[in-house]
């Protein structure tokens, strides 16, 4: 072999070729760097053109109507004969939808995850983890669906109850904001379990050793040690959580009756997405404008949750 | 004398007779001017014909519509007997929403854009004309238990304003009322609510942005009151009579039922100026075959076309 090989350099020198690879492998390593490079710049100039996008379409309605009347107006008139881009309710439908899902869901979560992680023998997680994943894999339609046929009857019973010969109140038939509540807090439960389980599980064995040493119980452990130790990670599960929340349109269409009003538990109630999914078909002019103003305002609801999200991760690496 | 009666006869007979003919067809020619185009009867070639388009515009195969999605329904089914007719024509259609249709034809991006409200001033100006193809009425539907079967407009101005909120005050048995109704924007709600002159006015408990999702709702909501076009109705839910008119489509055709909407069809210029596929689709929904396609979708056949 080692002949052959010493053979080889010697034909090779001889024939003047130098060791540098051949201008054929060259061409395809040049070809390969600049194929990634495209592809990387391709979801940079996505990022860049949405953003720039909802901009452009966002502020001349802000414009044109004033900040305070769009913002802090809760009159939506968008049609009418003077008509009034009021989107307060819609904005706080939306906070409140989300803060209430996660208030809901994420200890549900918190708690499912510390049992695959922590409490559930081998083969019973085995079998709660991919029903987990299933979760996640269920388009949002579907929970809006079974929102739509179980929750609202449950819920129209609960307010046909509480709110008995009432006069001031507007029955929805079910359709509001606990359910929209209730169907979100489902759908973030299988973010919010898998990263807070693959946190919990990343706590170094020792920690959880030396609290057992120490005369901790299993379950004051997973309280006082694990937990905390997996914080970073739990928190991203609930940053991403919410943002789950916030940009869910179809299932809180489905569910949530689609008025615009204060956000109250039995109240019907439009967020901020299901404004756009069910106006844009239909409007034109200022209208459409507006819609655009509550995709940007929305946008910028994302962004700030992302940019918790980043900076929640670099304390957690420093 | 016999013969000469006869014959004495028969010339004056003949005369009146023509003379008679002759007006109508004059009388005929002058009403299907003003009214722009008899409608109803004979085949689409005929009509192609009298269109007067066929050698004029381009040859081409696609017809690309795009708008209205309550004329959804409407829609599919006029582009695959269509289709049918005319095997190697392709027509898409797109659920765009009215504003959105009338949009793309604008831009040329569709060659029809369907739309359930009247062009506004501002898209006429643009260039678009209107074809009122069909007529829609909107029925007003509650859920199967309510045994209230007719409301004055009164009572159904009251449900939707909120003045009456349990159908108790209006006879009914002790329910609360649950106002369901379309998002604002969608033509039928600024039909039904002009037709009912509570525009602005209405207090919905329910926003949704489909006659389906309205008609869905309703019959699963005790106590709920709709409104959905005639088109979608089906038996899960009850069409209630408005001031005693029941609603059925003898009533609309008479003028008697109070609610309902224009399908209008609409091109970038008039019928004549279009290409060759899109006259033929008009000329298809303006034959006898076109308006039993009509009648077949639960819609009414408009008597003329302006």
């Amino acid at each position: 072999m080692d002949v052959s090989l010493q053979q080889f350099y010697q034909e090779m020198k001889a024939s003047g070729q130098s060791l540098r690879p051949r201008i054929s492998v060259r061409i395809v390593e040049a070809a390969a760097q600049a194929v990634f490079t495209v592809c990387a710049f391709a979801s940079l100039l996505a990022v860049v053109s949405i953003t720039l996008y909802m901009i452009a379409n966002g502020i001349p309605a802000i414009w044109q109507i004033g900040v305070k009347e769009i913002l802090f107006s809760a009159l939506w008139k968008p049609v009418s004969e003077e008509p009034s881009f009021g989107i307060l309710y819609i904005i706080l439908s939306s906070v409140t939808g989300t803060f209430l899902a996660v208030l809901l869901g994420v200890p549900v979560a918190l708690l499912t995850a510390v049992f695959l992680a922590e409490i559930a023998p081998k083969r019973l997680a085995a079998a709660v983890r991919p029903a987990v994943e299933l979760l996640a894999g269920i388009p949002s339609v579907v929970y809006g669906l079974l929102g739509l046929m179980v929750l609202n009857p449950v819920m129209y019973r609960w307010e046909q109850r509480l709110f008995k010969g009432s006069q001031t109140h507007q029955f929805t038939g079910g359709a509001n904001l606990l359910s929209a509540v209730f169907v979100l807090a489902a759908m973030i439960l299988p973010t919010v379990i898998s990263i807070s389980e693959s946190a919990l599980r990343a706590v170094p064995e020792q920690l959880k050793a030396s609290s057992m040493a120490l005369g901790a119980s299993h379950i004051q452990t997973i309280f006082r040690v694990a937990i905390p130790a997996a914080r970073p990670g739990i928190v991203t599960a609930v940053v991403l959580g919410v943002g789950r929340a916030l940009g869910e349109a179809m299932a809180v269409n489905m569910v949530s009756g689609g008025s615009v009003n204060l956000p109250l538990p039995f109240h019907s109630v439009r967020f901020l997405t299901t404004a756009i999914v069910s106006e844009m078909g239909y409007a034109e002019g200022l209208h459409r404008q507006v819609l655009f103003t509550v995709g940007m305002i929305l946008f910028l609801f994302i962004m700030l949750v992302n940019m918790l999200l980043h900076a929640i991760l670099r304390r957690g690496d420093g | 004398m016999n013969n000469n009666e006869i014959a004495g006869m028969n010339p004056g007979m003949n005369q009146r007779i023509r003379s008679i003919l002759l007006l109508a067809a004059i009388t005929a020619v002058i009403s299907s001017g003003a009214a722009g185009c008899v409608r109803g009867n004979g085949t689409p070639e005929d009509l192609l014909e009298s269109v007067g388009g066929e050698n004029k515009a381009a040859l081409d195969s696609t017809v690309i519509m795009a708008g209205s999605t309550s004329m959804e329904q409407f829609a599919n089914m006029a582009a695959e007997s269509f289709m049918d007719r005319y095997p190697e024509m392709t027509v898409t259609v797109q659920f765009t929403g009215s504003s959105a249709g009338v949009e793309a034809v604008l831009a040329g991006r569709a060659d029809i854009g369907n739309s359930s409200r009247d062009l506004k001033e501002k898209e006429r100006a643009s260039g678009a004309v209107a074809h009122v193809v069909a007529m829609d009425a909107i029925a007003v539907i509650t859920d199967r238990g309510n045994k209230i079967p007719s409301l004055t407009v009164e009572q159904l101005s009251g449900l939707y304003t909120g003045s009456v909120r349990n159908w108790q005050e209006i006879g009914g048995s002790d329910i609360p009322v649950v106002t369901v109704g379309r998002e604002a924007g969608s033509g039928t709600r600024s039909t039904f609510e002009e037709l009912l002159g509570i525009r602005d006015l209405c207090s919905y408990a329910n926003e949704l942005d489909s006659a389906g999702a309205v008609m869905a709702r309703v019959a699963a909501t005790p106590g709920a009151i709709g409104y959905v076009s005639f088109g979608i109705l089906d038996d899960t839910v009850c069409a209630l009579a408005i001031d005693g008119i029941e609603a059925e489509v003898e009533n609309v055709e008479t003028g008697a039922y109070l609610l309902w909407q224009p399908y209008i069809m609409v091109t970038d210029g008039e019928i004549n100026e279009q290409k060759d596929s899109v006259q033929r689709f008009f000329a298809y929904l303006w034959s006898e075959e076109g308006s039993q396609l009509i009648r077949k979708a639960g819609l009414i056949v408009p008597k003329s076309v302006d």
